[in-house]
């Protein structure tokens, strides 16, 4: 290789690299992105059966039941009107309860949420920013009624 | 009073990196040089003084927090009287402002040692350098006083602090943050001495070799930082995994992948006076993914135990620096770059082209981690769809290319520099007939295993004998640390890549609800539940379950808590983890379901270890390759 050639050479490997990482990169994330939905989103059927996805509501009060075996629970996410039966084997975080908020990780699958995880809430003031809205308007609710 | 000296010391700091900047900006345009007035001096003075002064503003910080001196508001949202003292120093940084202060510590203190060490480097490229650091520090240093000011005072005072996240209650916080830190900030020293060596056109070997031991050290810092947080998220989380690919894992991640470009395209730069403008490139863009990982961390657009505090003003206050910074250095490379002095030449194989095929490969697995950790934040500013990126995106992205990297480096050290002449086969036989061997062993005693692990074991199996080649049929006591450093390092990513591919294979785990005297089977170990009592810490209490674990040969007794703490309330999961030559038995206890029975979450994994021992062994390579040059920079010095 010519020198004044050596260069122009690596300025083409280089760009080409970083275009084949762009392409990988969105062919990637085409179908491999989770999506956040809520239960009035999976009532008006956006999130697709076995698809990889997060499910974000309220754990509504009353709804939390656990199975026999001790590990599977099962509990209703709440948005509105909107409810989504969650099914989920696993230890759940220690800020889990009923009547606050969640996010889950996991798949659509028939009719049910299977959770892979539920995520954890790192502390006390800590609200998942995707929750925030939701949340805020929650507590104006109960303000107002009180 | 100490509040106020360590924020009067940080605008005196502040005050000095404009007049650094100013001053070398007057220096290279030979504006007021004359037989009186050093310039250059009074830069380097003025640049240690700088270094001194955030030193004592962090000393003062670290002082309140020790004090718990609760009319500082930072102590009083952070800490706690009835806190142990380890965690109320580390506390000092365990939150946004001091994290932010120790940052831009680090950055002045590079600047001094910069100021201080560099002698060998050209007069003019050295101020220029200082000049863009000084610059750089402004802007950090305003984003603290102006949106993240550490030494505010609050009044009145409160009686008690709010307390430290107890997740944050760690040994892990005393080393992995300044760790992480002095890596990151370490990378700034990179990217001004490229800024200062486009500016005055001095692109050579001797900026090469001043540039490398800052990226050789910003490195293992980086590598020792990455490694420690993932074996703390590891214990600390109690969820099993060492890696979770959270967008703040990739934040340190990123610059980790451009520092290791960089190690090697400047060593090319060093030794051969090749890759000129890429080396300058891969600079400005080591530091700034630091400079985006600090603004994805600390602006709170990320949900994550690292994003302490939610501010919009100050993202955008993070993301105007950003957008400055990196737009400048781009701007300046785009003006400089075609007038750099081409390279001497090199052969299709040879060693500068192995580097640059690392180079390239590195590249892109940034560019994929950068996509991806990016792709919600650009989905939702364009749609308002929320979406999140995770493990499959990232592993079947980027770990085929990171494993045909971690095949590749086991050819490109046995290559000589410019051209090589000798067919490799011979050299490769053995490594070569071990991976094989590793490929059928997978085959045939383990079918039901993925292709990824599988083929991470086969690298594996592969790069390990191949990365300790260099060391052959020479005498051990003549060849240089450096290559020694070199060997150990690639053997490291030889067996980290060993330890993840036997991890995500063979781990076994249980996950069951039982009473006490009963037993549960995981892998080869039987785990029996002796019972749950209470525990009592300094500032928590716990219930404890005792497990006594056994496979034929004795017992082992592991005691997994759930703690409570009151500031603030939380609970927290502390996994019990027994280490062995073979593996590790992690168990996590979990809660009670009202019933007398407990849920236990046991795992086995065999050979996990090797993931932290394979990222220890990549941080000794490098500090022996910078301890080598440096031992043989000294004594060339010496006998010259």
């Amino acid at each position: 290789m010519k020198p004044k050639n050596q260069r122009l050479i690596l300025v083409v490997i280089a760009l080409a690299s970083v275009l084949a990482a762009v392409l990988l990169a969105m062919w990637g994330l085409k179908d491999r992105a989770a999506y956040f939905y809520t239960p009035a989103d999976v009532a008006a059927g956006r999130a697709a059966e076995g698809k990889a996805m997060r499910l974000g509501g309220m754990v509504q009060p009353g709804s939390l039941r656990r199975e026999a075996d001790g590990v599977t629970i099962r509990f209703l996410v709440a948005d509105g009107d909107a409810r989504t039966p969650v099914a989920y084997r696993g230890i759940v975080p220690d800020l889990f309860r009923e009547g606050s908020g969640v996010v889950a990780e996991g798949r659509m699958s028939d009719g049910t949420f299977v959770a892979d995880n539920i995520l954890a809430k790192h502390d006390e003031r800590y609200m998942p920013p995707q929750l925030g809205n939701q949340a805020a308007e929650h507590k104006a609710g109960k303000t107002l009624k009180q | 009073m100490i509040a106020e000296a360590g924020l009067a010391a940080l605008w005196l700091a502040a005050a000095l990196s404009l007049l650094q900047l100013l001053l070398t900006v007057g220096h290279l345009r030979a504006l007021f040089d004359s037989e009186r007035f050093d310039a250059a001096r009074a830069i380097r003075g003025v640049a240690i003084v700088q270094g001194a002064l955030t030193l004592t503003a962090f000393a003062m910080l670290v002082i309140v927090f020790v004090r718990t001196d609760l009319s500082v508001a930072l102590v009083a949202a952070n800490s706690h009287n009835a806190k142990p003292l380890i965690y109320k120093i580390a506390g000092a940084w365990g939150n946004h402002e001091g994290s932010m202060l120790l940052w831009v510590t680090v950055l002045g203190f590079a600047g001094a040692v910069l100021a201080m060490a560099s002698r060998r480097l050209g007069q003019r490229t050295l101020i220029a350098a200082l000049g863009a650091q000084g610059g750089l520090a402004l802007g950090f240093y305003a984003f603290l006083l102006l949106a993240s000011n550490p030494f505010a005072r609050l009044d009145p005072a409160p009686l008690e602090g709010r307390g430290l996240n107890p997740l944050l209650q760690d040994p892990g916080l005393a080393f992995h943050p300044p760790t992480l830190y002095l890596g990151y900030v370490g990378l700034s020293v990179a990217f001004s001495l490229a800024v200062g060596a486009l500016i005055t056109g001095e692109v050579d070997r001797a900026l090469g070799r001043a540039m490398r031991p800052w990226v050789l050290g910003a490195w293992v810092l980086l590598t020792l930082g990455i490694t420690a947080g993932s074996y703390w998220a590891y214990y600390e989380l109690g969820w099993g995994g060492w890696w979770f690919w959270d967008p703040v894992e990739n934040a340190s991640l990123m610059p980790w992948l451009a520092a290791t470009a960089l190690l090697h395209s400047v060593t090319v730069l060093a030794s051969r006076g090749a890759l000129r403008a890429w080396t300058m490139m891969l600079a400005m863009i080591a530091f700034s993914m630091s400079m985006v990982g600090t603004f994805l961390v600390r602006s709170g657009i990320l949900t994550s135990v690292h994003s302490f505090a939610v501010d919009p003003s100050r993202g955008t206050f993070l993301l105007a620096l950003l957008g400055l910074y990196v737009g400048a250095a781009f701007a300046l490379f785009a003006l400089r770059t075609a007038r750099l002095k081409e390279g001497p030449p090199f052969e299709l194989v040879s060693r500068e082209s192995a580097l640059v095929a690392n180079n390239l490969l590195l590249t892109v697995i940034l560019g994929i981690v950068f996509f991806g950790t990016l792709y919600p934040l650009f989905v939702e500013a364009a749609t308002g769809d929320k979406l999140s990126v995770g493990p499959p995106y990232f592993n079947t992205v980027a770990g085929p290319i990171a494993l045909i990297l971690a095949a590749l480096v086991a050819v490109g050290p046995l290559l000589s520099w410019r051209r090589e002449a000798r067919p490799l086969f011979k050299q490769l036989t053995v490594p070569a007939l071990f991976a094989a061997t590793a490929l059928a062993v997978s085959l045939f005693a383990t079918p039901q295993i993925g292709w990824l692990p599988r083929l991470g074991l086969v690298v594996a199996a592969w790069l390990a004998p191949a990365s300790l080649l260099p060391l052959l049929r020479r005498n051990p006591w003549r060849t240089p640390i450096a290559t020694w450093g070199m060997a150990i390092a690639h053997f490291g990513v030889a067996v980290a890549i060993a330890g993840m591919a036997v991890d995500s294979a063979f781990t076994r785990e249980k996950l069951a609800a039982v009473r006490p005297g009963e037993t549960l089977g995981v892998g080869p170990w039987l785990v029996r539940l002796q019972g749950v009592t209470p525990a009592v810490g300094p500032n928590w209490t716990a219930i404890e379950a005792e497990l006594r674990a056994s496979r034929g040969d004795g017992v082992l007794v592991l005691k997994p808590q759930t703690r409570f703490f009151t500031d603030p309330p939380t609970e927290t999961n502390e996994a019990a983890i027994d280490t062995m030559l073979r593996g590790q038995l992690y168990t996590v206890l979990g809660k009670p379901d009202g019933e007398g029975r407990w849920q236990l979450r046991l795992w086995w994994k065999p050979f996990v270890t090797l993931i932290w021992l394979g990222g220890a062994l990549i941080a000794l390579g490098g500090l022996l390759a910078l301890a080598g040059r440096a031992w043989r920079g000294w004594r060339k010095e010496r006998f010259a």
